[in-house]
């Protein structure tokens, strides 16, 4: 296939394009092959966390000392601009749910026993992680989340319900956040969750409309206890942390999505040269050729922003928030834009599941929900630009 | 356990430039990768050393231009270290000429227990670099490995034949040349990456090496390429189109082949 051809950026090094190359050979033999059978079967195998592990590609940021990398966030992002391009998304969603969203905030807050007991082992592969936020009734709204945990000697004793979590039907822990405390942002605490936990029981496996090979679960705690040493930092800040830890989710998902579409366009310029109509191929029609540049020019816009965000995200500079909610929000528009128009190059071939097109179709319609709804990351945009005037206001007076 | 593993670099298979008119050979300005050929011999040698406990790989390569795009990636899977030959005087080396300057390298890595190759590289293949090899070593050899285990001295070695494989002994130093795809190369993590840039990669020329240059390059090259031709365009099929009687016109065209 035609490579899309890149443009240089000041942020990668060569030692970043190597690793891509690592990566793009790790998706050619280990995951693409599989695609079909991983989407069909609605799981991929358990063995790809350790493969994926003796790449080295679970703990890029993480301390060393844990095995991980000690890398920083573009790392990260060349990983997900290249896995994106296995032809199942849900396969890199699982991954990149243990990777990044599941131990980003054990790295970063949990106690040194924690991080022996569950980092370091996920990021070998040995063990397969969730985060588990999103409730029935609080998805959106965060801090209405209402699984409780009340404290009983040296132990948390946790009742309620979690659903849409990724990796759920067959994780080790999750990452939980819980209702310690008071009702609103203050009362939650993050809990590292074994699942062999009596008590605990695994709903339905959810039948989505795309990521079709990550699992997606609803789970269930009736009365589970669990050792109070389990808290993740200090309690009654978990939704500090859960807040802080949903840029490095964003940027995953953004990066994800810059991935999809060089591979989608990758796509449309191969379909677009070899298939003629009227005499002429695709790509001979005006038409065609705008909105291929348009195609690659919110591309092009997606990466620029992501590349900000996780540029300021490594210099822990607070408006890389900012930065990674723009670049979320555009990411979804954007790919959702690039796949329904490749979807539509491709004729009535691309209707057929024959071609990964109509999945990609698929698989990116989640991309503004999961992570923070499209809606909630212009909330922060704008709140943070209307502080802004407003802090600025009080100045001047 | 130290193991010499001799890794080719080529033009990427998938964007291989052109043949040069004038030298009759393969254009090589283009950045070099690591023959993948030679990936699995150096995955082999990594878990030799792995299971004896101790030791290191190192790598023998010979390339223009003091080339180390694929020594980069066999270091960044854990070799420790490279030995590298470029030289002016090499442009026109043939095969045995190639073997030469293999075998002088390999003779300044120390301690050398095993030499592994692979069997035919991607883009030259003529497979017969590692006999070469071993007869200028005065070492024995054995081709087409699957499977190498090493003890008392000797590396047990499974050949493969058409229909399974021999099972081989060879006392050690030896040369043992590993086919494709018998083991799984692990991928060059970021972290071996970084590292492989601080690894020694000693550049040597062929003054270095103590190699005369009549010896080697168009000089020594005992070959000549007389002419180079393009590959014919394959021939368009015949389509059979059905009126009754396909599949049997289909079964008398495969019997005049004989392969029924
Ligand atoms: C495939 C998939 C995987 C997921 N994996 C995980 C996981 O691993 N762990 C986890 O915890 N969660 C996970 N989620 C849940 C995800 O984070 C939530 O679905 C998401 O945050 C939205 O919450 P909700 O579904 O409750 O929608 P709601 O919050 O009910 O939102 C419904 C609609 O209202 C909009 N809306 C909400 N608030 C506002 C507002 N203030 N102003 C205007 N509009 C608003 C939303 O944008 C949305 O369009 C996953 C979801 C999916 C689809
Ligand atoms: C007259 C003539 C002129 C030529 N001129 C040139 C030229 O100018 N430039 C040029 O690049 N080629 C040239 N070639 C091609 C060159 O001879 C062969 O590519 C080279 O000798 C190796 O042979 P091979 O690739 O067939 O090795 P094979 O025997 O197929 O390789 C088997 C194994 O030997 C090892 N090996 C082979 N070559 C190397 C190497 N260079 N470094 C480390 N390990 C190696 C690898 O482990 C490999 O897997 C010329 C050939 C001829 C006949």
């Amino acid at each position: 296939m035609a490579a899309y051809p890149r443009q240089p950026s000041v942020h990668l090094t060569e030692d970043h394009e190597a690793f891509r190359e690592s990566v793009r050979a790790f998706v050619e033999r280990e995951i693409r092959p599989h695609a079909d059978e991983w989407e069909r079967a609605g799981i991929f195998p358990r063995d790809l966390y350790r493969q994926a592990a003796k790449a080295g590609l679970l703990g890029l940021r993480y301390d060393p000392m844990w095995g991980g990398s000690g890398l920083d966030y573009f790392a990260t992002v060349v990983l997900c601009e290249e896995l994106a391009k296995c032809d199942t998304l849900g396969t890199a969603v699982g991954l990149m749910a243990q990777a990044e969203f599941a131990l980003s905030v054990l790295a970063d807050e949990a106690s040194d026993s924690l991080k022996a007991t569950w980092l370091e082992p996920a990021i070998q592969g040995e063990l397969i992680g969730a985060i588990g936020v999103s409730e029935p009734g609080a998805g959106s709204d965060v801090a209405g989340l209402s699984t409780r945990a009340r404290r009983d000697g040296d132990d948390y004793i946790i009742s309620g319900q979690k659903t849409f979590i990724t990796n759920g039907t067959r994780a080790d822990f999750i990452t939980l956040a819980v209702r310690t405390g008071e009702p609103g942002p203050r009362g939650i605490s993050l809990v590292v969750f074994p699942t062999a936990t009596p008590g605990f029981e695994v709903g339905r496996k959810l039948d989505k409309l795309g990521a079709r090979a990550s699992d997606t679960g609803e789970l269930f705690f009736d009365s589970c206890r669990i050792p109070a040493t389990n808290v993740v930092g200090v309690e009654g800040s978990g939704m500090r942390y859960i807040l802080s830890h949903f840029a490095g989710e964003r940027l995953v998902i953004a990066a994800l999505a810059v991935g999809v579409m060089e591979h989608l366009i990758e796509m449309a310029l191969d379909y677009g040269n070899e298939r003629n109509v009227f005499g002429t191929p695709l790509l001979g029609f005006q038409t065609w050729q705008h909105r291929l540049a348009e195609m690659a020019t919110r591309l092009e816009a997606t990466r620029q922003l992501t590349y900000q965000a996780a540029d300021l995200l490594n210099r822990g500079d607070h408006t890389g928030e900012i930065a990674v909610s723009m670049a979320k929000s555009h990411a979804a528009d954007s790919v959702k834009f690039v796949a329904a128009e490749v979807l539509q190059l491709h004729g009535g071939f691309g209707q057929m599941e024959e071609s990964p097109v109509p999945r990609y179709y698929r698989d990116v319609a989640g991309f503004s929900i999961g992570a923070g709804t499209s809606e909630i990351m212009r909330e922060i945009v704008a709140r943070a630009l209307i502080q802004t005037r407003a802090a600025g206001t009080k100045e001047r007076k | 356990m130290n193991v010499v593993v001799c890794v080719k670099q080529i033009p990427d298979p998938a964007d291989p430039g052109a043949l040069d008119p004038d030298t009759k050979t393969l254009k090589r300005d283009t950045k070099l990768i690591l023959d993948e050929s030679d990936s699995y011999g150096v995955e082999m040698a990594l878990q030799l050393v792995d299971a004896a406990g101790g030791g290191e790989v190192t790598l023998v390569s010979m390339a223009p231009n003091n080339e180390v795009g694929g020594i980069r990636t066999a270091l960044a899977m854990g070799a420790a270290k490279a030995i590298l030959v470029s030289d002016d005087a090499l442009q026109g080396s043939d095969a045995l000429g190639t073997a030469k300057v293999l075998a002088a390298a390999i003779g300044r890595a120390e301690g050398t227990d095993l030499v592994i190759t692979g069997t035919e590289s991607t883009d030259g293949y003529t497979g017969t670099v590692p006999q070469q090899v071993a007869e200028l070593l005065g070492l024995p050899s054995i081709t087409f490995a699957n499977h190498i285990e090493i003890g008392d001295g000797k590396a047990a070695v499974h050949r493969q034949t058409e229909h399974g494989y021999d099972e081989c002994e060879v006392p050690l130093p030896a040369v043992v040349s590993v086919t494709a795809g018998v083991v799984e190369p692990r991928y060059p993590s970021f972290k071996g990456i970084m590292a492989a840039k601080s690894k020694p990669v000693d550049e040597l020329g062929i003054a270095d090496l103590g190699i005369d240059a009549a010896q080697v390059g168009w000089a020594g090259a005992g070959q000549e390429i007389v002419e180079i031709e393009p590959e014919p365009e394959r021939e368009a099929g015949e389509i059979v189109e059905d009126e009754g009687d396909a599949h049997e016109r289909i079964v008398a065209f495969l019997d005049e082949l004989k392969v029924l």
